[in-house]
């Protein structure tokens, strides 16, 4: 055991499939009681990374503790505090919704006194109650996704891994998803969520690290990632008549990029002032009024692209 | 330990209520030896008496197999049997809980098929103590080994296609319907190196008083260190399932 000030600590964490390393050498903490975010693409290193932290992968590098335990050498200890919920609804197809429960709680060893009380309050808790005697493969995926969560809490986990939560649910779903994490955070849970729904990131967590190609990119709250970002304002405009071409836009001083979005011209910028005047004067001289300027700051989604970039672009001179 | 043998038991618990009614488990574990078994009793008559040990020996041996692979197997390709390894149990427990519902299934392809060949075996003194002993031996014997051989299937596509390739030559083989000591030389060694020539050899012991090649008190103490062994290397199997 090591004095307790986080309650995971990964130092150095490496993981190879074959010849190829799928994460390479990232550190990070979670403090108790946070809802801590690692967003990245597909492939990026999310999902080895927590298989890692709950005994399904093998650490091949690195060090990592939960609640003090060494994840290596005290798995079953581990195994005992941590809740994990899956990026598939795994349960069992042809067991009711609350054998499955029965089956989870018998299995991490909860009191028997105590499991048929947990089983009943969890499916009331995540509103399954009228589903409890209805077998798991009759659920929609929504309804399979709460049980799956609602599985890894029957034995009151000090700890919460959910790997990509809401992945294929619909809009209402995910909403539902989404408040039920909130109220476990609430009610003391600490949860590790991995994401590659950069809104879902921005909008539940505390502190989100930003992990690409197996690297952690940033790490931050969601407030202190937006100001990571250089180029943080966006400027949102509309002109008539419209221009086809808006990559002219990106010869004027003080523009980052350029992009369109549901028929606005969305400019990044690192300098208001003098990208308006370039603007302005581009405007002038090609005849067009503005029909619409907003001015704003980067959302998640350009400050998740711009991280992400940057890593690129720092491999790219770093290999040349 | 003890906890995990408790959380065995709970695996084979689930098991038994997830895959005793799936198709493959109903027709290679019980219907294939049933109708198998009837076939040479209702040609043979109460002349094939002869037969019965090994029937039941290979009906135990089909029951407890395709259970392990119904349930090994499936859960591996659809991904709750990652669910098992988060779960606070040691790898042995998990195979000890695999092959305790093999093993119940086993038992219950055999009172299936006791039930069938009743009729032909009225006049056979049966149920022995030592009968007993040496089935239940070879019902977790069987389990161990259609545990251990799910667990080296890679593709669950090819798990029926695999395991039949094990068990089919072992109907020729093992002493069923032909006494090992009368096969050539070679395929005497093969046979010795088959866990249900033990079985077989056990089970005709118990019921006939004689045996071919292997004393019962040897078959019993091989079932014995197999059934051990298995678990063993079941275990280490699912070790290394972790990447």
């Amino acid at each position: 055991m090591i004095p307790l000030k986080h309650v995971i600590i990964a130092e150095k964490l490496v993981k190879y499939y074959g010849n190829f390393m799928a994460v390479k050498g990232i550190s990070f903490r979670v403090k108790e009681g946070e809802i801590y975010g690692f967003l990245g693409p597909n492939g990026a290193g999310k999902t080895t990374t927590v298989r890692m932290l709950c005994g399904l992968a093998k650490i091949n590098g690195g060090r990592a503790f939960i609640y003090g335990y060494d994840v290596t050498r005290e798995i079953k200890k581990v195994k005992k505090i941590i809740g994990v919920v899956p990026d598939i609804s795994n349960l069992y197809m042809e067991l009711s919704c609350f054998d499955n429960l029965m089956f989870c709680a018998e299995m991490y060893g909860v009191p028997r006194s105590e499991r048929k009380e947990k089983v009943l309050e969890l499916l009331e808790f995540f509103g399954l109650e009228n589903k409890k005697n209805v077998k798991f493969k009759a659920l929609s995926k929504g309804l399979r996704r709460r049980l799956t969560i609602a599985a890894a809490l029957v034995h009151n986990p000090k700890l919460l891994f959910l790997d990509e939560p809401t992945i294929g649910l619909d809009v209402k779903s995910k909403r539902q998803i989404w408040k039920l994490i909130r109220e476990l955070n609430k009610r003391g849970i600490t949860i590790f969520l991995t994401t590659h729904n950069i809104y879902e990131a921005f909008k539940l967590c505390d502190r989100i690290a930003i992990i690409n190609e197996g690297v952690i990119v940033a790490e931050g709250t969601p407030t202190e990632l937006r100001t990571m970002v250089s180029g943080s304002k966006i400027i949102e405009l509309q002109v008539h008549p419209p221009i086809r071409e808006p990559q002219v836009f990106s010869r004027i001083p003080g523009i980052v990029k350029v992009s369109t979005r549901q028929g606005a011209i969305r400019i990044m910028v690192n300098d208001v002032i003098t990208a308006l005047e370039g603007i302005i004067k581009l405007l002038k001289e090609s005849n067009r009024e503005i029909v619409m300027l907003n001015l704003m700051g980067a959302d998640a989604e350009e400050v998740f692209m711009k991280l992400i970039d940057r890593t690129k672009e720092s491999k790219k001179y770093s290999a040349g | 330990m003890f906890e995990d043998i408790i959380k065995a038991f709970y695996i084979a618990k689930k098991d038994i209520k997830e895959y005793y009614l799936k198709p493959p488990t109903i027709s290679w574990g019980i219907v294939f030896p049933v109708v198998f078994t009837l076939a040479f009793l209702l040609k043979g008559g109460p002349k094939s008496s002869h037969l019965i040990p090994g029937l039941i020996a290979l009906a135990l041996f089909f029951g407890t197999t395709s259970m392990a692979a119904a349930s090994i197997v499936f859960e591996r390709k659809i991904g709750s049997f990652e669910r098992i390894l988060l779960f606070p149990i040691s790898y042995l427990g998990i195979a000890l809980g695999k092959v305790l519902s093999s093993f119940i299934f086993g038992m219950v392809s055999l009172a299936t098929l006791i039930i069938v060949v009743i009729p032909f075996i009225l006049n056979v003194h049966i149920f022995s103590p030592l009968l007993v002993t040496v089935l239940v031996l070879s019902a977790l014997m069987f389990s161990a080994f259609g545990v251990f051989i799910a667990f080296l299937i890679r593709d669950p596509t090819n798990t029926m296609l695999i395991l039949n390739s094990f068990r089919l030559p072992m109907i020729f083989l093992c002493g069923i319907f032909i006494p090992v000591s009368s096969l050539p030389k070679f395929l005497q060694v093969v046979a010795l190196l088959l866990p249900l020539t033990y079985s077989v050899e056990a089970i005709r012991f118990a019921i006939e008083g004689t045996f071919d090649i292997i004393p019962p008190i040897v078959s019993i103490l091989l079932m014995i260190i197999i059934i051990i062994s298995l678990l063993v290397l079941s275990s280490l199997e699912i070790k290394n399932m972790i990447p």
